[in-house]
């Protein structure tokens, strides 16, 4: 559907490859100086995006980030794989430990019915809390039909259809649009982002 | 899983049983991170250091003990392309011509992420996208810019650039290699020696005499561009060499070979200038070489310190290895100050041969330095082939000879001086 936008979230989370250690009061981990970028699973989301847009299915990719202001690096790296807009919702650093799937599956409501988003697109969980609850409360409070655990994405006219990877292998639903999709490992591999890209976005 | 494996390795016995175990499992080590706000780069740049450095470490890192062991890059074209495909092959390359133009920093920058992953690949990038492609933008005209810029920035071609001689390195305007002038076309005869990318190179820039006779000699030098294919044109076996393994280099045989008239860079015997203004931004972009190395050094031995235990205690925390991570993060760190500030002069236009030197002549004896450090610090394990510490010295070394020896980098520096006084 030439009009269809696509809202896409992505979290800043701590690197995969960085060495976790426990703060010393044993309250939760170190982040301060600790390298951080985009959720692997967001990233794969945001491809997703960018490649339905490629192939026209998509008009418009909207990367929202709820968080301090360094969530704005994670945007921008959603800017330079190919998505058009960024939308950052600024929670303060002293509330932004507080914040969870909960709060954030009701900003992403909002904000998808104020930006008239056709398709919800999120990783399936976050590495730093495994929480994987998100992308459902998303859909739950939008009362639209959801597909979790996305390995394979179709879209036709106003149908999705997902391949969802499940404990018992692998189930094929169909969504009439608008819907939530949660990405998995297997739906893409998400690509890098080029120097022009990555130097234009500002 | 790394952590596991290093624990209780009194045995270097039980390291040789599995080194492929071991550097499988390397894959998830911890990379030492590079604080770029101490490095002075703004926000973008720090990005695609970030870019840059997921893409290598996951396509490029794993492979460069094979390209060392082997003396082969296998994939060299792919990967070549999958540069392109970032970007990073015509940095400097003005967008008109499908470049990224972008600056020396950002070159700097990326020719320090490869060769934090793989040195020899990051010489040769260093060859194609510094010596070759960027010669190309400061000198060639319309014409040539459109026919060999693009397929050098995309990856299908290699580039390379050939000044050295065998009996001519350092002393490189006493070059034999001769041009003569026939019709509309140049006929080359000679050979070039110790040329990064000669095996694989589509397009080369050499330099070649066109008159003999010329007083001072250095006027008589013209650059041309050549093809793998021109007729006369053929290479020699690649060169087996200490370090830099997996970067091919051979030498470059010209017999009776035909250049179209049109393929004469810059202007007639005016290709020294060429030559050395190319030289000062050589030195300047590849200084990028050895501040990848002492990072790479750094990745490995900054972990394996505080994994490694001697009497009941991680070795890490023995003051003489206390001492060896100071000297080893200041070598490097002040080595990437100098050279990071000199790319950013460059890039506002403000470009002296004396600093272009310096950088190179520091950062590369630094890099020896440290590596040698590494070694140290890992004790018998860095003496094995098993860990690549051996391979950061071996390739570190090349940096003190190749683009001007140290030697000639203090004439450079110490001859500035006296010109000021003159």
């Amino acid at each position: 559907m030439a009009e269809l936008r696509a809202l896409v979230g992505v979290k800043r989370v701590i690197d995969y490859a960085v060495k976790i250690r426990v703060k010393p009061d044993k309250t939760g981990v170190v982040t301060d100086g600790v390298k951080h970028s985009m959720n692997p699973f967001c990233e794969i989301a945001v491809e997703e995006a960018v490649r339905l847009k490629e192939k026209k299915l998509v008009k418009e990719v909207i990367a929202v980030s709820c968080g301090p202001k360094q969530c704005q690096e994670t945007l921008r790296t959603a800017l330079a794989m190919g998505a058009d807009r960024g939308i950052h919702v600024e929670v303060p650093e002293s509330e932004a430990e507080r914040l969870g799937p909960l709060q954030v599956s009701r900003v992403l409501t909002a904000l998808a019915q104020k930006e008239k988003a056709g398709l919800v697109l999120l990783g399936k969980q976050a590495i730093d809390d495994d929480c994987n609850q998100t992308g459902q409360m998303t859909a739950a409070m939008l009362d639209w039909p959801q597909g979790t655990f996305a390995s394979k994405l179709t879209l036709e006219g106003d149908k999705v259809t997902v391949e969802r990877e499940i404990d018992g292998g692998l189930e094929t639903i169909r969504l009439k649009l608008p819907a939530v999709v949660t990405a998995d490992l297997r739906l893409n591999e998400p690509r890098y982002a080029t120097l022009p890209n990555i130097m234009g976005t500002n | 899983m790394a952590v596991a494996a290093w624990q209780g390795c009194a045995r270097l016995s039980w390291w040789r049983v599995r080194p492929a175990a071991l550097f499988a499992s390397r894959r998830g080590y911890s990379t030492m991170p590079v604080d770029d706000t101490i490095n002075g780069l703004n926000e973008e740049q720090k990005q695609m250091r970030q870019t840059v450095f997921r893409f290598l470490q996951q396509h490029l890192a794993p492979k460069a003990r094979e390209i060392d062991q082997t003396n082969e890059f296998k994939d060299l074209r792919e990967f070549w392309k999958q540069l392109g495909h970032l970007g990073v092959l015509g940095i400097t390359v003005p967008a008109q011509y499908g470049g990224s133009g972008l600056g020396f920093l950002d070159h700097v920058v990326v020719m320090e992420e490869i060769s934090r992953a793989s040195a020899s690949v990051g010489l040769s990038y260093g060859a194609h996208s510094n010596l070759c492609v960027n010669q190309l933008v400061r000198n060639g005209n319309e014409t040539q810019k459109e026919k060999y810029l693009p397929k050098l920035i995309s990856g299908e071609h290699i580039g390379a650039l050939a000044m050295s001689e065998p009996s001519a390195g350092s002393d490189v305007v006493s070059m034999k290699l001769k041009a003569e002038k026939k019709g509309d076309y140049y006929i080359l005869n000679g050979t070039k020696f110790w040329i990064t990318n000669g095996p694989d190179a589509d397009v080369l820039i050499v330099y070649a005499k066109t008159d003999m006779s010329a007083v001072p000699v250095s006027r008589g030098i013209t650059a041309f561009i050549v093809e793998k294919g021109m007729p006369g044109f053929s290479t020699s076996q690649k060169l087996d060499k200490l370090g830099m393994r997996g970067s091919n280099t051979c030498e470059l045989i010209f017999e009776n070979c035909k250049v179209p008239v049109s393929n004469v860079l810059g202007h007639l015997n005016k290709g020294v200038y060429v030559l050395m203004s190319g030289l000062d931004l050589e030195r300047l972009v590849l200084a990028g070489g050895p501040l990848g190395i002492m990072q790479a050094v750094l990745d490995h031995t900054i972990p394996y310190l505080h994994v490694r235990e001697a009497f009941g205690q991680k070795i890490g925390h023995f003051q003489l290895m206390q001492g060896k991570m100071a000297d080893m993060y200041t070598r490097l760190t002040t080595s990437r100050q100098y050279v990071y500030n000199v790319a950013k002069a460059c890039d506002e236009g403000h470009h002296t041969p004396k600093d272009c030197a310096g950088v190179i002549l520091y950062a590369a004896e630094s890099a020896t330095q440290v590596a040698l450090d590494g070694i140290q610090c890992l004790g018998g394990n860095g003496y094995i082939n098993d860990f690549p510490m051996g391979r950061f010295l071996r390739d570190a070394k090349l940096y003190e000879i190749g683009a001007g020896t140290s030697e000639i980098r203090r004439l450079v520096i110490g001859r500035a001086f006296n010109e000021a006084f003159k």
